[in-house]
This record gives structure tokens, C-alpha cells and sequence, in this order.
């Protein structure tokens, strides 16, 4: 099992959360959860559905807010910071549904955030798109629309989207979800291949096998709580929690991806 | 603030024109429901019809629901009203009006379950008829159906629409709310009545409004 | 035969009067082109707010949609041309027309908008939001369009509702072409210019008419298809 560099676990966190909550309406569904990725670190979340996994995630661009705690990036509090869109550009996002624009090219929906938020001239932002695009392999697709492409297509084209803004953390929810059996690899491996770039990530997936091999440290969350936590060996191999313990034998971990 | 109530909301002229303006209530209502029933039929056979027959067959119901679709409600109703005589046809206003938005309504019923029984795949028509049922049969039992709920909300939409049309009658002398309202203005000199024709309406067709949003959700016209 | 032409279709009152009916269509087209903008903004305004309220704001905005929906134009202008002089205000004819359409059509257009806007999924506004869009950018760029071609075949209805609903200025006497062709058919005793307007109405709607039923064929299929979809999802999830 290829582990390519050592995590600098002496580094401050990238991203920390501090015991967070969140109430809907009049249900706790998080309790004070604590969490930290350091830089170019690799973070994987897993969890039964329903357990919180995506509510956390999103407090990380604050796409939610959290009714209690505190959401640290590079150190400083994101809920008191004035210009949520700037955050959004430093915190990538690639949602389970893909959410591709529909009504747009490939390369313009990577290209749009680059001439609206980071106001670059149409051709520079073109270009970079085209860049990015090829980096997650898809440099002769520009022109097709969402619905032309294939699932593991549309999701790298939204893995490029979130990486041309250059940010400095990528979260994934449930990025293979929705696709078919034979196009999650490409995925993966467009995943792979930025964690050997550096790039620092949360990552919210049910592929145990592929979290096994990428992870630095992998989050276990029931029901709105962190059941356990640690690096991959040792979560997988000598889990301590009985609802650890349930909750993996529920995947069969001899089959696997790419 | 005085000189409002006294113009719009004025007791004296209501209570003088209450016993009217309600006989013009049951006259609208009494159209209203005339053109519903009428029009949402003809519309209704006009639809089954265009399936049922051969392409060519199908030209003379075209054109009909696009002319009556094109021009506008009042324009029917005034030509119905001028030009009939000159053709021998003495109508009444009421028959006019009743005439007129019935064959708009029609039109538009028309369109509307055509499309639906069109959007219908060919594979229910395929499957009933493998299965023994005759065309007719499938038409009715198989395909009618589910074409109904997919139009049940546009239809119901513009339905509402054309009966608010019943006001145009007062254009051509149909005693109905605005019109009398109107003569009781010029003969008070006072906005009161029109007061009581807006009010009559909204008690009217708000309901109706209501109503088309629960269809709406309930036979969502969007998935 | 002779009489119907004579009656119907009259060569000499045509030759008469087909100027007047010009300029008559040309300000139907005028009423329609002030009409369909003034009512499409303001509704759009409506619809916006109406996504962004909640609680009362959102009751509020729906009972004063509903209300302009259920209030006919024609009592609409009516009430505002023949009831503002009694207050002393005088208000032209083309004044009581823009705001009382605009007020019954900009109901329509907010009730059209608001559809299809609710119809874009959610996930279009957070990964619009997600790399760092604005609320008006996401808005604008990435809803709007999307929202706009599902409901094109209503916006559609809507401008020609419209443009047939400028016949009711001539109840105010304002000169479009159905009170131009009322007018020559009360000097010339004939209805050939109302015959006329007619046919002139149906010259110009009758493209948009067909167009939309060709739209509206198109969103059937796709509905059905659409219909397909979200039975296999819900199945999808059902098995989880
Ligand atoms: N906007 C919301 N309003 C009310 N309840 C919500 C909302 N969003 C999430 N929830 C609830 O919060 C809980 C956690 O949801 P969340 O989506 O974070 O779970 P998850 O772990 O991502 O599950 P899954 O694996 O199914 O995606 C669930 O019980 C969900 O019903
Ligand atoms: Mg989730």
C-alpha cells in the first residue's frame, strides 16, 4: 500500500472544529463534535447515514451554521469573518449529486466563479479552466454539456470546478455515491493523484477500501457524536467502540477499487 | 380619509345598489358556470377526437383552436355581438358572451388534452392493444386517464383565467357585476359599486385561485 | 355571397379604413411592449422576494399575488380610470393601464418565476454559493437561467394573455385596434373593420400560439421522462 509522505502532525491545524452542535428545529443532531485536518493532511469521515456527516462538512464553507461552537481556518473563526465568499474560494466543495450547472459547458462551469468572484478577463478564465480540466482528464470534453457526459465525467468536471479557485482545502461529500460501479476509479484516482500533489482533505465516503489507502486519519461519527478516531490500521484493523465494530462489519473490506 | 369612504365605501349608495348588484352576481355566476360546463366539454370530445381521427381529419380542429386561442376573448365577443346580426344570427349579449368564451375555453381544453393524451408513450397504447382492447377502449380506460392528471393543473389554471373573462360581457350589454356597477357609477356619480364589483369578484375567484393551488400540488405539473 | 362580402369583407370600407387600423395595431404593440417589460420586472422582483421571505413576508407576498390573480383587469382599470378622478386625481388612460395590468400581470409572471426557480435544485444554489458566488450572482447566472427555460411555454402564455389583454384599453378609449375598428364600424354602419381587427390579431398572435403549443409538446415528453427519473430515485432510496 502505497503511503507516499508522512503528514507533519507537529504543523498547526488547517482546519478545526470545536465542539460543534447543530439543532434542527428542536433536534440535536450534532453534540459538540471536535475535529482538526492539519495541512495536507487526508481526513476521511464515515458513519451510518443520517450520523451528521454532511451537516459537518458543510459547516466548513458554512454552507450550514453551527448552532454552538467554533469552525477555526488558518486559525481564525469563520463564523465572525465578514466575507464568507472569499472563505469559499479557499475551501472546495464537490457535492454526491455532482450539481453541475446545466445550462453551461464543462469548461464554463469551472470557468464561471473564475470571471464572477475572482473577476478574471473571459480568455484567462478559459484558460485556466481548460487547465484544470485536462488535469482531471477531461481536456478534450470542454465543450460538452453536463448531460452529455457520464457520471464519473460530470464529477471530475465538478472536482475541477472547486480545484481551478485554487483552494487550500477540498471537502468531498459522498463524491462516488452516485455513480455506477465502473466510473468510480476515475474518480478515485483523480482523488489519489492530489493527495500525492499535497492537497489537503475531508472527505465523506462510504469506499472503506479506498479510505483504508488514502487516509492519514479516519473520523467514525454515530449519531452526531465522534465514536472513534485514528489513523486507518489502526480504525480498520483493531477498532475499540462495539458500534465501531458494527458499523464496519457492515462492509465487506476484501473488495476494491482501482 | 373622509372624502374616501364617502367615494369608495359610501353606505347610502351601497345599501341602494345591494339588491342589484347581487342579482348581477347570480347572472355572472350563472354564465360563469354555463362557459365551464360547455366549453370544458367541447374542448374535452374536440381533444379525443383529434387522437382519434386520421391526420387529415385533424386540420379543422387545429385551426379552430388556434383562431380561438389567438384572438383576443374580447374581440370574440364584440364580433359575436356586431357581426352576427348581419348574418341572420340575433343573439342575446348573455348569448354572446356565453357563445364566445365557451369556444375559447374550448380552444384552449382542446390543446391542453391533446398534448396530454399525446405525452401518453406509445408503449400504453401498444400494451392495451396487445392485450385484446379495442382502440376506443384503450383510449378511454387506458391512456384518457393518465393524460388527465398530467393536465389537470394547466387546465384548471386556465379555466380560472377565462372565467374571470365574464367581466368583458359587460362590454357588450350583459348585466352582469361590472356592468351594472358601471351604471350605477355614471347614474351616483360615486365609486362605491365599483368597490362592490371588485369585492364580489375577489369573494368569487379567490376561492378558485385557492383551489388551483392545492391541484397544483397535488398533480404537480413539473417532476 | 355578394351580401357577405358586402356585409363582412367590404373592398370600399377597407380602402377607407385600413389606416386607421395600422396605427391602431401599432399601439396595441406599443401597449404590449410597455406592458410585458413593466409586468415581467416587477414580477420577477416578487417572485425573488418571495424566495428569499419567510414566515408572514411569505403569506403576505402569496395573498397579494393571489389577489391581483382573482381581481379582473378589466374591473382593475376600471376601478383606477373612473374612481381616481372622483378623489381628484385626474390619471390618463395610459397611466391606469400600466398600473393596473402591471399589477395583474406581474402576479402572473411572480407565480410563473417562482415555479420554475423552486424547480431548480437545491444543490445548484450551494455549489454556486460553494465557490464563493454571491446571492445575486447565483441568483442571476446560475438559477435564473435554469428556472427560465423550464417555464418558458408559461412565460410564453403570459405575453400573448397580454397582448390580447391591451384590447381592453379601449373600454378607457385609448386608440389600439379593437376601439379604432369600433370606431369605424360605428361611422361606416358596416363591420368590416372589427372583421379586419380580428384578422389582424390573428395574424399576429397566431405564430406565438402555435410556437407555444410546439413548447408545450416538448415539456410533456420531457415530463414524462422527467416522471421516470424521480421514480428511480425514490427506488434508490428506498433501497438504502
Ligand atoms: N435542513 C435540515 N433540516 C432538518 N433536518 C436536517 C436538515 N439537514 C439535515 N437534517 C437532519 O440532520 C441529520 C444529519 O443529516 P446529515 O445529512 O448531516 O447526515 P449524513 O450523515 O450526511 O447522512 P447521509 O449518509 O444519509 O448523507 C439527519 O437526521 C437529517 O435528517
Ligand atoms: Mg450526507
Amino acid at each position: 500500500m502505497p503511503i507516499v509522505y508522512k503528514p507533519e502532525y507537529t504543523m498547526a491545524a488547517l482546519l478545526k472544529l470545536d465542539n460543534v452542535s447543530k439543532t434542527f428545529g428542536d433536534r440535536e443532531v450534532l453534540h459538540g463534535v471536535s475535529l482538526e485536518v492539519a495541512p495536507k493532511e487526508v481526513v476521511f469521515l464515515v458513519g451510518p447515514s443520517g450520523s451528521g456527516k454532511s451537516t459537518l462538512l458543510r459547516f466548513c464553507n458554512l454552507l450550514e451554521h453551527p448552532s454552538s461552537g467554533a469552525v477555526l481556518f488558518e486559525g481564525a473563526d469563520i463564523l465572525k469573518q465578514k466575507n464568507v465568499n472569499a472563505l469559499r474560494q479557499s475551501v472546495g466543495m464537490v457535492f454526491q449529486s455532482f450539481n453541475l450547472y446545466p445550462h453551461m459547458t464543462a469548461l464554463w462551469n469551472v470557468a464561471i466563479a473564475l470571471r464572477l468572484v475572482q473577476r478574471k478577463s473571459a480568455r484567462e478564465a478559459r484558460e485556466i479552466a481548460h487547465h484544470f480540466l485536462a488535469e482531471v482528464g477531461l481536456a478534450h470534453r470542454g465543450s460538452a454539456y453536463p448531460a452529455e457526459l457520464s457520471g464519473g465525467q460530470q464529477q471530475r468536471v465538478a472536482i475541477a470546478r472547486a480545484l481551478a479557485l485554487k483552494p487550500k482545502l477540498m471537502l468531498f461529500d459522498e463524491p462516488t455515491s452516485a455513480l455506477d460501479p465502473e466510473l468510480v476509479g476515475s474518480v478515485l484516482d483523480v482523488i489519489r493523484k492530489m493527495r500525492h500533489e499535497g492537497m489537503t482533505m475531508l472527505i465523506v465516503s462510504h469506499e472503506m477500501q479506498f479510505a483504508r489507502e488514502a487516509a492519514d486519519k479516519v473520523v467514525f461519527l454515530d449519531q452526531g457524536r465522534v465514536v472513534e478516531a485514528g489513523a486507518p490500521a489502526a480504525l480498520f484493523g483493531n477498532p475499540q467502540q462495539q458500534r465501531t465494530i458494527e458499523f464496519l462489519s457492515r462492509f465487506s473490506l476484501a473488495g476494491s477499487h482501482g | 380619509m373622509g372624502r374616501f369612504v364617502d367615494q369608495f365605501i359610501n353606505p347610502v349608495i351601497w345599501a341602494r345598489y345591494w339588491d342589484e348588484m347581487l342579482g348581477a352576481i347570480g347572472l355572472t355566476v350563472q354564465l360563469t358556470l354555463l362557459v365551464l360546463l360547455t366549453g370544458l366539454l367541447l374542448g374535452l370530445v374536440l381533444g379525443l377526437i383529434r387522437v382519434a381521427v386520421p391526420p387529415l381529419f385533424r386540420i379543422p380542429i387545429v385551426i379552430f383552436a388556434d383562431v380561438f386561442r389567438a384572438i383576443p376573448p374580447l374581440v370574440i365577443l364584440v364580433v359575436n355581438y356586431f357581426a352576427l346580426p348581419f348574418a341572420g344570427i340575433r343573439l342575446s349579449g348573455f348569448d354572446c358572451a356565453w357563445l364566445g368564451l365557451c369556444l375559447v375555453l374550448a380552444a384552449f381544453t382542446e390543446e391542453i388534452i391533446y398534448g396530454g393524451l399525446r405525452a401518453v408513450g406509445k408503449g400504453q397504447w401498444e400494451a392495451a392493444r396487445s392485450t385484446g382492447l379495442g382502440s376506443v377502449t384503450t383510449l378511454m380506460l387506458i391512456v384518457f386517464p393518465q393524460a388527465l392528471r398530467m393536465t389537470v393543473a394547466p387546465l384548471t389554471n386556465r379555466t380560472i383565467a377565462i372565467a374571470k373573462n365574464t367581466a368583458l360581457g359587460s362590454v357588450i350589454a350583459v348585466p352582469e357585476i361590472l356592468n351594472i356597477a358601471m351604471s350605477a357609477l355614471s347614474n351616483s356619480a360615486n365609486s362605491t359599486p365599483l368597490t362592490m364589483a371588485a369585492l364580489f369578484y375577489i369573494v368569487l375567484f379567490a376561492p378558485l385561485i385557492v383551489f388551483s393551488r392545492w391541484i397544483e400540488h397535488r398533480f404537480p405539473q413539473r417532476g | 355571397m355578394d351580401a357577405v362580402l358586402t356585409n363582412f369583407a367590404n373592398g370600399d370600407i377597407l380602402a377607407i379604413t385600413w389606416r386607421p387600423l395600422l396605427a391602431g395595431l401599432a399601439q396595441t404593440m406599443l401597449l404590449s411592449l410597455l406592458v410585458i417589460p413593466l409586468g415581467a420586472i416587477a414580477g420577477l422582483l416578487i417572485a425573488a422576494l418571495f424566495v428569499v421571505s419567510a414566515g408572514l413576508a411569505r403569506v403576505l407576498l402569496m395573498v397579494w399575488i393571489d389577489f391581483f390573480r382573482a381581481f379582473p383587469p378589466l374591473v382593475l382599470l376600471i376601478y383606477l380610470y373612473f374612481g381616481a378622478p372622483l378623489l381628484g386625481y385626474e390619471i390618463s388612460a395610459y397611466a391606469a393601464i400600466a398600473v393596473s395590468f402591471t399589477l395583474n400581470t406581474s402576479s402572473y409572471f411572480a407565480e410563473i418565476f417562482r415555479a420554475g426557480i423552486e424547480g431548480v435544485p437545491r444543490g445548484q444554489w450551494h455549489a454556486a454559493r460553494a465557490t464563493g458566488m454571491s446571492w445575486l450572482q447565483s441568483f442571476f447566472v446560475i438559477v435564473l437561467p435554469q428556472g427560465t427555460r423550464a417555464v418558458l411555454p408559461d412565460l410564453l402564455s403570459n405575453i400573448i394573455t397580454i397582448t390580447q389583454l391591451t384590447a381592453l384599453a379601449s373600454v378607457v378609449s385609448v386608440p389600439e385596434l379593437l376601439h379604432t375598428a369600433q370606431l369605424a364600424q360605428a361611422t361606416s354602419y358596416n363591420v368590416t373593420p372589427i372583421i379586419a381587427a380580428a384578422v389582424i390579431y390573428l395574424a399576429l398572435l397566431w405564430p406565438l400560439v402555435r410556437l407555444m403549443s410546439h413548447l408545450d409538446a416538448r415539456r410533456y415528453s420531457t415530463k414524462l421522462s422527467a416522471a421516470a427519473t424521480q421514480r428511480r430515485r425514490r427506488q434508490e432510496t428506498a433501497d438504502e
